[in-house]
């Protein structure tokens, strides 16, 4: 058996930049991989998006906060590059019921502080020539913008790492059991850890192991798939979408374009044990491309691979202490955005473990924040 | 569990090597050193190497400098090299536009 101050469970990319943040406080992390490779699950599959705009007013204070203060110096800060660009997002819309889509969107984001705002075709392609004549209109967010997942989940997991944090791969996490009232001993298929606080950072697999100490997290997984082209030569360094996310993407500093969509069927899509992806997604995001962004046509593909995406009841993570059981803290159900909000994620997860108020807001990602649809309704009144 | 469950194993320090210059991943020019080093910095897996430093990642898809690598990696951390999964291979196996990969439906403009 080996204890440490905070057992966290799963190194994505929310667990390894928790176990950093805890790690410069001066705790000892062990960190339990269920997989042989660190960062295998959806950190190491997203299309790098850094945004706040788009998200639920819920998320955007911690999105704001990392963008602010964490993202503009991460390389530094870990001591390794993973190639932020903060060159702004655009949101197009080629009809006129897609502005109204896009309005929507960003009046919300604004009215909670974000600069975001609607602009005309000629000011869409001001910021990128390379886009269809189709397009009427954008929604523009200057201070978005995109990260490699790849670097950046690395990054968090080396630097952790020389902070002195023990990471563990093959490691199935499969019960936490309280004693003495708390949350503190995480069962493995080999080994007992213990330790004074948990953070359960598992993706869509930490239901199952909330579930183990009687906690359930309302959230499904659901499959979403990406591509990567050849290198191109430099064109933009927005990142893109849509009103009706045909797709959504940005070009690398390797000059690779890395884009994500999906067909609608996202849902529905078995379970082969390992992510793989459909033949029609990869086709139907190109086709979204191309509709916008004409000159890609003859870009060529040389990659496409599908992962799991954690989907919470109501779109936005739990970022929370569980009162029923002392020591539990969850970090998951990031449905699909998780990647932009890690550095403020770990950062307050970090402040979660050692009692300190949050570095933001994070009321509105409670676990206890769900009821039933009459009782929903009379609590909006 | 085995010899690469526990990521702070002692690898011992890494020693500069005369040929860490010598490019092994031909696409994306990746170094012997550059794969050594990451070694020592905590990347024990194909995988993670792969992601990290794009070996692999190009347009061959790893199909030149998969097994060397391989070789490199697992003569750092002094496994056998059996231990060591290959990357995935993923499709298309070979580069395809995107005009040709989009039409997978005879109903569509494009
Ligand atoms: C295709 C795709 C595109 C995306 N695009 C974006 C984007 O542009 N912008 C954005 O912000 N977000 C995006 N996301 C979402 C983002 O990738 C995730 O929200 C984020 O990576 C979540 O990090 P995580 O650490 O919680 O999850 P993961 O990286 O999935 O980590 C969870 C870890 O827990 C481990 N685990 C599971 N079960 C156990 C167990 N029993 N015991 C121990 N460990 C276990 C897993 O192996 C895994 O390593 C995208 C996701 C996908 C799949």
């Amino acid at each position: 058996m080996m204890t440490a101050d905070v057992i966290v469970i799963g190194a994505g990319i929310i667990g390894s930049a928790s176990a950093y943040y805890l790690a410069k406080k001066g705790l000892k992390v062990i960190v339990l991989e269920k997989s042989d490779i660190i960062g295998n699950g959806g950190s190491s599959r997203n299309g790098g998006g850094v945004r706040q705009s788009g998200r639920d007013p819920r998320e955007i204070p911690i999105a704001m906060y990392g963008i602010k203060n964490l993202w503009p110096h991460l390389s530094e800060e870990l001591g390794y590059d993973v190639e932020y660009h903060q060159d702004g997002n655009l949101r197009l819309g080629k009809t006129p019921k897609h502005l109204e889509t896009l309005k929507k969107l960003a009046d919300k984001a604004s009215a909670v502080g974000l600069d975001v705002r609607m602009i005309d075709a000629d000011e869409v392609k001001e910021i990128n020539p390379y886009l269809s004549d189709e397009v009427i209109g954008a929604s523009w967010c200057p201070t978005d913008g995109h990260a490699n997942p790849l670097k950046a989940t690395l990054a968090y997991y080396m630097a952790a790492r020389k902070l002195g944090v023990t990471f563990i791969t093959g490691q199935d996490v499969t019960e936490i059991k309280k004693i003495r009232g708390k949350a503190r001993a995480v069962v493995t298929q080999d080994d007992v850890y213990e330790g004074d606080s948990i953070v359960l950072a598992a993706g869509f697999a930490s239901r199952k192991i909330a579930g183990t100490i009687g906690i359930d997290i309302p959230m499904i997984s659901k499959l979403i798939e990406c591509l990567v082209t050849e290198a191109e030569p430099p064109m933009f360094n927005q990142m893109l979408g849509t009103a009706e996310a045909d797709f959504y993407g940005h070009q690398t500093n390797h000059g690779s374009f890395v884009f994500g969509g999906s067909t609608g069927f996202e849902m529905y899509k078995k379970d082969n044990g390992t992510p793989v992806n459909y033949s029609d997604t990869v086709p139907c995001i190109c086709r979204g491309i191309i509709r916008y962004v004409p000159q890609l046509r003859d870009a060529k593909i040389v990659r496409s691979w599908a992962g799991w995406s954690d989907n919470m009841s109501d779109g936005v993570p739990i970022i929370d202490k569980v009162d029923e059981v002392p020591g539990l803290i969850l970090a998951c159900g990031f449905t699909g955005h998780g990647f932009g909000i890690a550095p403020g994620v770990g950062t307050v997860i970090s402040q979660l473990v050692t009692d300190e108020d949050p570095v933001c807001d994070i009321s509105g990602l409670r676990y206890d924040r769900f009821y039933a649809k009459d009782v929903a309704a009379g609590k909006a009144v | 569990m085995n010899e690469l469950s526990n990521r702070s194993r002692d690898i011992g320090e890494f020693i500069p090597q005369p040929d860490d210059d010598m490019i092994v991943c031909r696409c994306e020019e990746v170094t012997k050193g550059e794969i050594r080093k990451a070694v020592h910095e905590g990347l024990w897996t194909i995988a993670e190497i792969r992601r990290y430093l794009r070996c692999g990642m190009g347009l061959c898809q790893g199909q030149t400098c998969a097994k060397l690598v391989k070789g490199i990696v697992a003569r750092e951390l002094k496994v056998s090299p059996a231990l060591l999964e290959p990357a995935t291979s993923r499709s298309p196996m070979r580069p395809v536009e995107m005009h040709v990969f989009a039409k997978e439906t005879e109903d569509t403009d494009l």
